[in-house]
């Protein structure tokens, strides 16, 4: 731990601490909307320890909370974490082997796949992965008992526009991989673009897995699939590949 | 108990247990494939695509229709931050600050 901690230079650990922060006040909202709801706490709660992947748990609260189906709830969050097989696809060799691998894909996410993918050297890789992934693992579930606690008393999330500090953070740490290749930024662009037109239509985890068909279009040669790879998803128009 | 109340804490299992398998999988395939260049650059760009996709329809979309506005210009201005290298709490604070302070003004 202490090793991680002294790899990284001072800027990459304020961020890291400064997004590990706002997973902890995005559970607050969490927590606080759950036992606004009608749920009890203990329900948030676990899933934050033993999921540890926000989107998926606000869309089974939100289910059972209207009245739904856990079973139906189960299922969305899983079509909503199903991203995370290409993530250990990309970013598995920072885990090491073992326990080691245990813990590390359970603190997989968003955030320490994405910190991980911005470091240049391997080193780095697993440094900023590890220091990210368990910072998330302590701060999310502890900001989702202290918003379970404190309950309405924080008022609407919305209102302090915490809705939109997930995505900017997102935003802000995939750019480097975006800004000095211009192949892979058309490609999550074409990307974007099949997801938010897929949206109205896919439940929700779904419209982010069809921007994956954007890696087979040939974008000015963007990293084309293995040789007999999947085809293009039904209905989306991909031109013929330039690398067969 | 009846099989009712046990179904909630089933499916919490059920989530959990099929999570960790996903984030498993990914890692364990990593090692069989065996890491070509090719690979390996298709591997780490779609990761790249699928978070691009997640800030898309995390900032523009919500549930199956549109966000807003506020939402949206929040994120517009943190990315704008973001791409003239200013320092990340500058961009999380601009983007939350943005989305609330558009919200007070009564444009959600």
């Amino acid at each position: 731990m202490r090793s991680i901690w002294r790899t990284l230079d001072r800027r990459l650990r304020l961020d890291i601490a400064l997004v590990c922060l706002a997973d902890g006040v995005v559970g607050m909202s969490y927590g606080a909307i759950s036992v606004s709801a009608g749920l009890d706490l203990w329900l948030p709660l676990t899933l934050s320890v033993l999921v540890l992947a926000g989107a998926s748990e606000i869309l089974f609260v939100g289910i059972v909370a209207a009245g739904g189906s856990p079973a139906a709830a189960a299922l969305g969050g899983l079509l909503v974490n199903a991203r995370h097989v290409p993530f250990g696809l990309a970013a598995g060799d920072v885990l090491g082997r073992g326990v080691r691998r245990v813990l590390g894909s359970h603190v997989m996410n968003d955030e320490s796949v994405v910190f991980a993918l911005g470091q240049s050297t391997p080193d780095r890789r697993r440094a900023a992965y590890w220091a990210c992934g368990l910072g998330i693992l302590v701060c999310w579930p502890l900001g989702t008992l202290a918003g379970g606690l404190l309950g309405g008393v924080l008022g609407d999330p919305d209102a302090y526009g915490l809705d939109a500090m997930f995505p900017a953070v997102l935003l802000a740490l995939v750019l480097p991989s975006l800004r000095d290749d211009a192949r892979t930024r058309r490609t999550a662009l074409a990307g974007a673009v099949l997801a938010l037109a897929a949206t109205p239509f896919l439940p929700a985890g779904l419209p982010v897995l069809a921007a994956l068909p954007a890696l087979l279009l040939p974008l000015g040669g963007a990293p084309g699939p293995a040789e007999g790879g999947p085809g293009p998803a039904d209905g989306e128009p991909v031109r013929e590949e330039t690398a067969r | 108990m009846n099989a009712h109340t046990l179904l909630l804490p089933a499916s919490v299992a059920v989530l959990a247990a099929g999570t960790f398998t996903f984030r498993y999988a990914g890692p364990l395939l990593r090692t069989r494939l065996g890491g070509t260049d090719r690979a390996e650059r298709l591997m780490t760009a779609s990761a790249v695509v699928l978070l691009v996709a997640l800030v898309a329809t995390t900032a523009l979309a919500e549930g199956t229709g549109p966000a807003g506005v506020a939402r949206p210009a929040g994120v517009l201005v943190g990315g704008v931050l973001a791409w003239r290298r200013l320092p990340f709490v500058a961009v999380v604070l601009a983007a939350a600050g943005t989305a609330a302070a558009l919200r007070l003004l009564g444009l959600e």
